[in-house]
């Protein structure tokens, strides 16, 4: 952690060399948390550069914001959000409404990065996040195959590439148990148009939506490594660039790193597209991440932070780390890396993932029941059942459901 | 001594243990029988957020936990008697799959097939802790007194090692395309995958358990064969008694107590198997009582847990303990009222 603090730092100072940094010396001391990849790391170090300002990236922060927020002063000035992380946040009342503050400092944001919640601004989102499709556009060209648009032709191309022998396995999808599986699940869920709950927020997938969503993911995963079970984004990175697999439907924030030359062995020939369909949408879901400023703190430290926001986002920050991320500030321009997100999202064809209480609920309950599925322990309907099941007894115990 | 100072010396360790083990104790045998839940009410919510190329709005019907004045959320804790012990056990569908005679259906009961995973990796890992712990130490025993450090140094190497670090490297030879992976494939001209079925994965867990465990029975055995009376040895040896009869009348027998006092020792570790869950990310083919517990008592995306569920899992964990230790006690107050 502090070698990485050092090299941030030594970044930091290279980069300061420029006007950018120079008018937004703070004086007032102001703590940050956040999650820990290339964009969050490019915004601290921006933050620091301005000097008095602590940043802790983590991985795990989620896990500690609610509680550390909860005290009174907050533990820290500001956190990373997201769609997900928000919720227990804004319901505990933990973060500071940024109207007045956006008001005297915020000119330079674009109001589509205002995190709006019943008419108030509770955080200002950084850069936008999706899943879409990456291909190995020589192996497609090779073998003439064209650019899959739905998940149909993406399984067709799939068995195309295995049969040609070209890699190891056609595809590369994050199933690792847990989270990630789930996660494959509520996006296609949504592609196929389905909605998880009842009016009662009584649970509604098992059904043939769901089950087409089931045997949709039995058939990616006979087209993946065996081992697709512990496969997380990292690993799908890493199929990609090892040149393992032709194709992934991947996080935008990885379209950097596959080509990037320092990692990949195949950089350069990742091509990026908009994500696949299912049958009524894309089967991807639109995150925001940004900051959100504590509420348990001064004023005068929250004007400290909610400064340090604006100076991490200048037009120059953002051309500087212009690939890092689909920023949302305005400087940003969309290179290579950033086609398939920003036609996953001109679309308007991929839907937010839910910002409400029982979806965090229904994703455990997914994420614990769906391995039973693709190791063959249970047939469709039955981990369907168990997993509206799960989520029942999961949503009483939390208060969720009467 | 006197029963003054007895309690001088005695009374900070018993008021520690109050403290941090029998304190915690109750409140999470408290809050099995409990369930303390936000009071929450419907509202309706406009969120609106980026969308491309302008904001998408949208109103829903969301729940919110209600707010007391100083901000905290409001709570309720109702008794719900062993409700959440029969959310853990499912009774139900245990009766059911018994009912049907299936197998398959009761694994598919997270906490039976847990049980399942757990019992069958603390009882087949023991005797090849202690074996191999046993073997180790009379292999160490007869070295020659010049290397005897070195050799018991690296020996102990595995037992230093984090058990989740221990596991992570063991995970990163075998992942994937990983070196041993790799050199097993190239040896057998086979395709390998470790992590794609389940009993590969035990496999390797069991293995790893016993790498990480038995330098510390051989440590107690080691011990334990400096205090081996050696007249008694002699006097097998005059009456020619086989390396093995030496072995098995009277080493073995002196070495008894410390084989029940490992077994204990590994059964309570064993039982709360975990790092080996996480590891080597087996949780989509096998889980472990203790991983339930973690399972339950982590949050979900949205920031809630379920702490009651999770105490009832530990508590059943702790009874699972206690039934196990009971036989190699059982003879340990035999054998103290023998004498």
């Amino acid at each position: 952690m502090f070698l990485k603090k050092l090299s941030i730092a030594a970044a930091v100072t290279a980069l300061a060399a420029g006007a950018a940094a120079a008018d937004c010396t703070n004086t007032v001391p102001v703590k940050t948390i956040s999650n820990a990849f290339p964009a969050y790391e490019s915004m601290a170090a921006a933050m620091q550069a301005c000097g008095n300002v602590t940043s802790e990236l983590d991985k795990d922060h989620r896990l500690k914001i609610v509680d550390a927020f909860s005290a009174n002063p907050s533990l820290y000035s500001m956190t990373s959000l997201t769609n997900s992380t928000s919720v227990p946040m804004i319901d505990a009342d933990l973060l500071r409404p940024l109207d007045d503050l956006i008001a005297e400092y915020g000119q330079g944001l674009s109001p589509n990065q205002f995190i709006k919640i019943d008419g108030k601004v509770m955080a200002i989102a950084a850069f936008a996040n999706t899943q879409h499709l990456m291909y190995r556009k020589d192996i497609l060209d090779d073998l003439g195959l064209a650019v899959p648009t739905t998940w149909d032709e993406y399984i067709a191309a799939a068995e195309a590439i295995q049969a040609a022998g070209v890699v190891d396995y056609p595809i590369g999808h994050y199933f690792m148990d847990g989270w990630n599986l789930a996660f494959v699940f509520v996006n296609h869920y949504l592609g196929e148009g389905g909605a998880f709950f009842n009016a009662d927020w009584t649970p509604s997938i098992n059904n043939e939506k769901g089950i087409a969503v089931l045997e949709r993911m039995a058939k990616l995963a006979s087209l993946m490594d065996p081992e697709y079970l512990v496969s997380d984004t990292t690993f799908v990175t890493k199929q990609l660039q090892q040149g393992d697999v032709a194709m992934a439907n991947l996080w935008a924030s990885r379209a950097g790193a596959v080509n990037d030359p320092a990692e990949s062995s195949v950089a350069g020939k990742i091509v990026m597209a908009k994500a696949l369909m299912g049958s009524e949408a894309l089967a991807a879901t639109v995150w925001w991440d940004g900051w959100a400023i504590a509420k348990n703190i001064p004023d005068e430290e929250a004007e400290a932070a909610f400064k340090m926001i604006v100076a991490s986002m200048t037009p120059e920050e953002i051309a500087a780390h212009n690939d890092d991320a689909l920023w949302l500030a305005p400087g940003f321009t969309p290179g290579d890396a950033a086609i398939g997100a920003a036609e996953t999202f001109a679309s308007g064809m991929a839907a937010p993932y839910p910002m409400n209480k029982h979806i965090g609920s229904m994703h455990n309950a997914l994420g614990a029941g769906l391995a039973a599925y693709l190791t063959g322990s249970k047939d469709a309907a039955t981990t369907l059942a168990d997993i509206e099941a799960a989520y029942i007894t999961d949503a009483k115990e939390k208060g969720l459901l009467q | 001594m006197k029963r003054k100072t007895f309690m001088i010396f005695v009374g900070p360790s018993v008021f520690m243990m109050l403290l941090f083990i029998a304190a915690p104790l109750v409140s999470v045998l408290w809050q099995s029988f409990h369930l303390t839940q936000p009071i929450y009410t419907q509202v309706e919510v406009e969120t609106c957020t980026p969308g491309f190329p302008a904001q998408i709005c949208t109103t829903e019907t969301q729940i919110r936990p209600q707010l007391d004045d100083n901000g905290k959320i409001i709570t309720q804790t109702t008794f719900v008697g062993l409700q959440s012990y029969r959310n853990v056990l499912e009774p139900e569908r245990l009766r059911a799959a018994l009912d049907a005679g299936s197998w398959d259906q009761l694994m598919n009961l997270r906490f039976w097939s847990a049980l399942r995973f757990t019992l069958v990796f603390t009882i087949l890992t023991l005797p090849l802790v202690i074996g191999t712990g046993l073997l180790i130490a009379l292999a160490v025993n007869n070295t020659l007194q010049r290397i005897k450090g070195p050799v018991i140094f690296i020996s102990l190497l595995p037992f230093i090692i984090t058990p989740v670090i221990g596991a992570l490297s063991i995970r990163w030879l075998f992942i994937g395309d990983g070196i041993l992976t790799a050199a097993l494939e190239s040896w057998t001209g086979r395709d390998i995958a470790m992590f794609a079925q389940g009993w590969t994965i035990e496999l390797m867990m069991y293995l790893y358990r016993v790498w990480h465990v038995a330098p510390f029975a051989f440590v107690v055995f080691y011990a334990g064969l400096q205090t081996v009376n050696q007249d008694a040895v002699e006097a097998a040896l005059i009456d020619g008694a086989t390396r093995f009869q030496r072995l098995r009348y009277v080493i073995i027998p002196h070495l008894m107590p410390l084989v029940v006092f490992v077994t204990i020792i590994h059964l309570m570790d064993a039982y709360r198997v975990f790092e080996e869950i996480v590891g080597f990310s087996a949780s989509a083919h096998v889980l472990s009582l203790q991983w339930l517990t973690y399972e339950f008592l982590l949050p979900d995306g949205t920031g809630s847990r379920a702490i009651s569920r999770a105490s009832a899992s530990a508590m059943l964990t702790m009874i699972g303990i206690a039934i196990l230790l009971a036989f190699p006690l059982r003879r340990v107050w035999r054998d103290h009222k023998g004498r």
